[in-house]
């Protein structure tokens, strides 16, 4: 007798329990590794905001986040690139991008003896990634740099060794700026170097420069400043020498916003602009234009014109650039197509 | 009509009461689970790599192309890094560890063998990680700066020990590796060592010969297969080991013959790009690496085991 009544107990309070887990609306979602300090801020922050919504965020790489947004096993993906049109030609009804914050990518360098900032012309980084322009005082390099005594050792070349939305901004970049890369190397978030070392993520990029002496490596903007690192100044498509920040990065967007296409699945790398820094992309939220379970659909959207809005204001501490008016604007209408 | 139960059940009902016979079966569900295990693995990695072998064939084992843009991909930079490092980290480990072991088995005080072989085990535990990241600070200025310019003025004119030095590449891997796997070989050759009985050496000695003779002659050809294991053991840690070896190798999939240039393993590009591959043919590509590794993992074992028969028979005819 003793026992039953107990069994019911347990029963009765795991009921409780299940009760209280169906009032929340849990969202699962995955994808994208470098917004995932802002990401866990804002869901986190959200959760304040509508107590009912429980987001899950895992950070398993762009990659995982299409390919498991694709497979329907998340209720939202997240990405550094936008989806092809391949990728989406799989899905019944078009999914939506909606970009949530921007980085940029920055060279960073390690020369003994050279204290000053270097700057750098898209010509001279794409000739050193090509493995053409080989020794550090290559006349591309010298006369950019007047006044710097360049030395005449060998370049050693860092990259990316992972997968990674840095290394297709930036091979992205290099294709826009460089034909010869373009034809040769391409963009995507691993490519076939034609020269140099590689390592695993931001740290094993910076810890090889950092090391080696005359390496050159490529890192995303946030780290440099979380990291206090030195980096270099880069000449945008306008011909002004610009140094990253965050106000460059939102730049890049607001410059590129006039020429966007209505699904924001474009790249942002040498935009335009006088005052914008020419390696920068969006992150995105990749969202199902329909959703059929009434309480996920209302979170997502809730949560959705909260990033747009209070969420944005999270991102300058954390080291992301916030997206500019513009952008902001045009997502709102895009918010509407989610059935 | 109620039939008396057979006897045949009444003795199965009984040896299952003994127990015997349950625990027969337990452990017998157990063994086999290992094999359900590989065989799962083995169909799963098939399966999951048909459209890169329907696609290339056996051009993907012999290819040096690996590019995600054009989505041509080929496993032989990688087959070629993973055997090459796992050669130096074996022509370095062996014989230290053998001779370590020897040390502490037959001629170490027993303080001091019990000292040392609290430490070796220590070492083996450290996750590989941490082998990388010393190794990164560490073992690569090291060789960037003492070991590789060296080895290049000393024997530049060999191919293997030529080319620009960055610190990062094959010999480092190598050589990180050697040093994950000597704990290994350390601790079960001394193991088989120690296992040899009294006699042999007592036999050997009786005869005239000195410590060294004995121990050399006597004890370690009787260790011989508790060794050979050792070094399989070693061999298989270095064949999969991915984090430590993918933080000092350089990642750049080209086949170089110089030892001081950068390379890049299996399990180093399985665990770097398949977290962001995009589209089915790069991901299966990569599934299809494991395939590889795992084969070539048996090919290796394979001709171990070979090598062991062969020692084994010259062993016993001698006298």
């Amino acid at each position: 007798m003793k026992k039953s009544s107990f069994w019911l107990g347990a029963f009765g309070a795991f009921a409780i329990l299940l009760m209280v887990a169906q009032a929340k609306v849990l969202i699962n979602a995955a994808g994208a590794t470098f917004p995932y300090p802002i990401y866990g801020k804002w869901f986190e922050e959200f959760a304040k905001v509508d107590p009912d919504a429980q987001i899950n965020y895992q950070s398993i790489g762009s990659g995982g986040g299409i390919r498991q947004f694709s497979e329907g096993t998340v209720d939202f993906g997240a990405s550094d690139m936008p989806m092809t049109d391949e990728q989406i030609g799989k899905f019944k009804s078009k999914p939506l991008h909606f970009p949530t914050v921007l980085g940029g990518i920055v060279p960073t360098y390690n020369i003994p003896g050279v204290t000053q900032e270097l700057k750098f012309t898209p010509e001279a980084l794409a000739g050193i990634y090509l493995g053409k322009i080989k020794k550090w005082n290559d006349p591309e390099l010298t006369k950019a740099n007047p006044g710097v005594k360049l030395p005449g050792n060998e370049i050693v070349v860092v990259h990316r060794s992972d997968g990674s939305g840095t290394s297709f901004v930036f091979t992205d970049y290099l294709s826009k700026v460089s034909p010869e890369w373009k034809s040769k190397v391409g963009a995507s978030t691993s490519v076939s170097w034609p020269t140099g070392l590689g390592d695993k993520g931001n740290e094993g990029v910076a810890g090889i420069v950092k090391q080696t002496p005359y390496a050159i490596g490529y890192v995303e903007l946030i780290y440099v400043l979380q990291n206090k690192m030195a980096y270099g100044s880069l000449r945008n498509a306008a011909g002004v020498f610009l140094k990253a920040d965050l106000e460059s990065v939102t730049e890049a967007a607001a410059s590129a916003a006039k020429s966007m296409p209505t699904d924001f699945r474009v790249s942002i790398t040498n935009a335009p602009g006088k005052k914008a820094y020419p390696i920068a992309t969006f992150t995105y939220l990749l969202i199902p234009s329909k959703i059929e379970d009434q309480g996920k659909k209302k979170a997502i959207v809730t949560f959705l014109h909260w990033m747009l809005t209070d969420g944005q204001k999270y991102a300058a501490a954390l080291g992301y650039a916030p997206l500019p008016k513009d952008v902001v604007g045009k997502e709102e209408k895009q918010i509407a197509l989610i059935q | 009509m109620s039939a008396p139960p057979p006897a045949g059940a009444r003795a199965l009902f009984l040896r299952l009461r003994s127990g015997d016979e349950v625990a027969r079966l337990i452990t017998l569900a157990f063994a086999s689970s290992i094999l359900l295990v590989t065989v799962g693995l083995v169909y799963q990695l098939w399966v999951t790599s048909s459209l890169p072998r329907h696609k290339f064939g056996f051009g993907f084992l012999t290819s040096s192309m690996w590019n995600p843009v054009t989505g041509q991909f080929g496993a032989l930079p990688f087959i070629y890094g993973t055997v090459f490092t796992s050669a130096i980290a074996l022509l370095i480990s062996v014989p230290l560890g053998v001779g370590a072991a020897i040390f502490l088995a037959e001629l170490a005080p027993p303080r001091i063998s019990s000292t040392f072989t609290f430490f070796i085990e220590l070492l083996a535990a450290v996750p590989s990680v941490i082998f990388g990241v010393l190794a990164i600070f560490t073992l690569v200025p090291l060789m960037r700066d003492y070991v590789e310019p060296f080895l290049k003025k000393t024997l530049g004119g060999l191919p293997i020990f030529s080319g620009p030095v960055f610190g990062f590449g094959y010999l480092t891997a190598g050589v990180i590796l050697a040093i994950m796997t000597l704990p290994f070989v350390i601790s079960i050759s001394r193991e088989a060592l120690l296992e040899v009985p009294t006699e042999q050496r007592e036999a050997a000695l009786a005869l005239g010969a000195t410590r060294w003779e004995s121990t050399w002659q006597a004890v370690v050809p009787y260790a011989r297969l508790g060794i050979f294991g050792s070094i399989f053991l070693g061999l298989a840690r270095a064949l999969g080991e991915t984090m430590a070896v993918t933080m000092v190798i350089g990642n750049d999939p080209t086949i170089h013959a110089s030892l001081f240039a950068p390379g890049y393993t299996i399990a180093a590009i399985i665990a770097n790009e398949f977290s962001e591959a995009t589209g089915d043919l790069y991901l299966q590509s990569l599934v299809e690496l494991g395939l590889v590794l795992f084969l070539l993992t048996i090919v290796i074992n394979a001709l171990a085991r070979l090598l062991i028969i062969a020692t084994t028979r010259r062993g016993s005819a001698q006298p």
